[in-house]
């Protein structure tokens, strides 16, 4: 318990219309625990509750029942202040889809500023807090520029060190890929996984690519509101027709697994995740007695 | 788009650059105070060469300032011609009986306010926009207006409106020209027909374009709320503006400028405003 950083009990949501009438639930009794320096990927189509899930973690939305520990503070057991949210969004940090609706200020520096402004620290420190910050995400030169004249990649990762600099202990990245290109997305990817590796930081990615998920150590697949598998990614990837049942895809490696499987290829292992894996365990088929063998 | 600059700024490094922004805000003032002091041929003489003096100090090529001073060509004109045909003097120039008279007195007044008009906006341009950035500007007003908030005036709160409205600037023009050239493609046009055919044209532009700014701002604002922005109180700054000597020097020398250009007024070379 005590190595656990967030734990939910049939954690639920349910989005009230503007009456305050009619509910429509968007999570259904979540129950996880995420520990201390984990990078979990939260996997779903669109529609399935994995946002919500993410929002109510930094209590953007106040879930309606079930518990939430955050940190070992139970959120759900005592009235929300805004001195405990406050407090919440200091440990908890995170980073959105539109890299434009989440940048403050016109100049870069300014920007990564200003969540450590907000907490009110000492002006020198913020100075070494901002440097820090930026070198981290490799954009120390673009300090002094504009924003919006970067790239989505580039101003992700200028929204990422704006919460570096807040010193989190955990950050959520919701759907934070979702409008970058190819190029953008991987400097997003591998500023996570060096804050994951380096920082210690426990990083919770949205996604619905699957080939991010496959980067993480473990994934939750959430569908219509509930928790649907939860493991490792070579776990997950190897319940093919559940994923599709519910609209996912498995990466590509995999499906080409499945598909020399189907074909009647015997293929051993699990290592489904990873181009470099599948490789390997065909290999291994290949060189199994002098060659493919069919079952 | 991309290339949009904000304001006028023109980076360069001068010691107007350099002054803090609070001074310049507070040198432009007094200048305007200046110019209204200012009453005879003499002192307009030394308004002139002061703002003559201030470009060259501020390293702004003369061009551009007088490039954008020709949208104001029109009032300029405007002014100085009911200077010179309503004013009524002792030394009428047009024979009598004409039924046009032209007094001196509206002559000098005429030239009295185009000079008025002319260095008064050209001053405060080069304290204000030409060497302040915006976002050093906002900074000045928020502590400039902070006594303000014991009157309960959201100093801070505008401020940061006034910042974040910079910041989206550039973002929302991209923007605008996505959706027009989105609706040109499907067969709006927007260069041909009468003014009223023009603005109606406008309005699919205009509403696409409000929903995605109220749809940006609910965005900004819950990941304000995420960095844990809970408005002035309490709140640390990375930026400091800091007064050094140099800012009170030039302050004071702009004091004595005005006792100076009051004291001209009383030589009567020319001719002197009563």
């Amino acid at each position: 318990m005590s190595e656990s950083f967030i734990h939910t009990e049939n954690l639920c949501f349910s989005y009230t219309d503007s009456e305050g009438k009619k509910e429509s639930p968007a999570l259904k009794g979540i129950s996880v625990d995420i520990k201390k320096g984990e990078y979990v990927a939260v996997l779903g189509h669109n529609g399935s509750g994995k946002s919500t899930f993410a929002k109510l973690l930094n209590l953007i939305l106040e879930p309606t029942e079930g518990r939430l520990v955050i940190d070992g503070v139970d959120l759900t057991a005592q009235e929300l202040t805004d001195e405990l949210i406050l407090q919440l969004r200091r440990k908890v940090g995170m980073v959105f889809q539109n890299p434009d609706n989440q940048l403050v200020a016109t100049i870069v520096e300014e920007d990564v500023a200003f969540g450590p402004e907000n907490l009110g620290i000492p002006q020198n420190e913020i100075r070494i807090r901002v440097d820090e910050a930026l070198a981290s995400v490799g954009m120390s030169e673009y300090a002094t520029h504009e924003p919006h004249r970067l790239s989505g990649g580039q101003k992700q990762r200028i929204a990422i060190a704006g919460v570096i600099a807040m010193m989190p202990q955990c950050i959520v990245f919701d759907e934070s890929t979702a409008m970058l290109d190819p190029s953008g997305r991987r400097e997003v990817l591998d500023a996570i996984r060096m804050l994951n590796r380096d920082f210690g930081i426990t990083v919770l990615n949205i996604t619905h690519y699957m080939n991010e998920a496959a980067l993480a150590d473990r994934v939750l697949v959430i569908n219509d509101g509930t928790l649907l598998l939860d493991g490792t990614p070579d776990e997950i990837f190897a319940q093919q027709a559940l994923l599709k049942k519910v609209g996912l895809e498995v990466p590509q490696c995999a499906e080409l697994i499945y598909a020399l499987r189907k074909a009647g290829v015997r293929i051993e292992g699990e290592a489904l995740s990873t181009p470099e894996g599948c490789a390997e365990m065909i290999l291994r088929a290949y060189r199994n007695k002098g060659g493919l063998s069919h079952e | 788009m991309k290339g949009i600059s904000f304001g006028q700024y023109y980076p360069a490094n001068s010691v107007i650059h350099r002054l803090d922004p609070r001074t310049k805000v507070i040198l432009a003032i007094l200048y305007i105070v200046c110019t209204f002091l200012c009453k005879s041929a003499v002192g307009f003489g030394v308004l002139v060469l002061s703002t003559v003096l201030l470009v060259l100090l501020s390293r702004i090529p003369l061009r551009l300032i007088l490039k954008s001073m020709r949208p104001m060509l029109m009032i300029i004109a405007f002014t100085s011609i009911i200077n010179i045909f309503w004013t009524k003097g002792e030394h009428l120039l047009t024979p009598d009986g004409w039924w046009l008279k032209i007094y001196a007195e509206g002559l000098w007044n005429a030239l009295f306010m185009v000079l008025r008009i002319t260095v008064l906006i050209m001053a405060t341009s080069v304290f204000l926009t030409y060497t302040t950035t915006p976002l050093a500007m906002t900074d000045a007003l928020e502590q400039l207006l902070s006594p303000l908030k014991k009157l309960r005036f959201p100093v801070h709160e505008t401020a940061m409106m006034m910042s974040i409205a910079l910041r989206f600037i550039p973002t929302l023009s991209e923007e605008t020209e996505k959706i027009m050239n989105a609706q040109k493609a499907r067969g709006a046009d927007f260069s041909s027909g009468g003014l009223l055919q023009r603005a109606k044209a406008l309005i699919p532009i205009l509403i696409p374009l409000f929903v995605s700014a109220i749809g940006r701002a609910f965005d900004l604002a819950s990941a304000m709320e995420c960095r844990c922005y809970h408005g002035g109180e309490g709140r640390t700054r990375l930026r400091v503006l800091k007064y050094h000597w140099f800012d009170f020097a030039t302050m004071l020398l702009m004091v004595g400028f005005g006792v100076g250009v009051f004291f001209l007024n009383r030589i009567g070379i020319g001719y002197v405003l009563r």
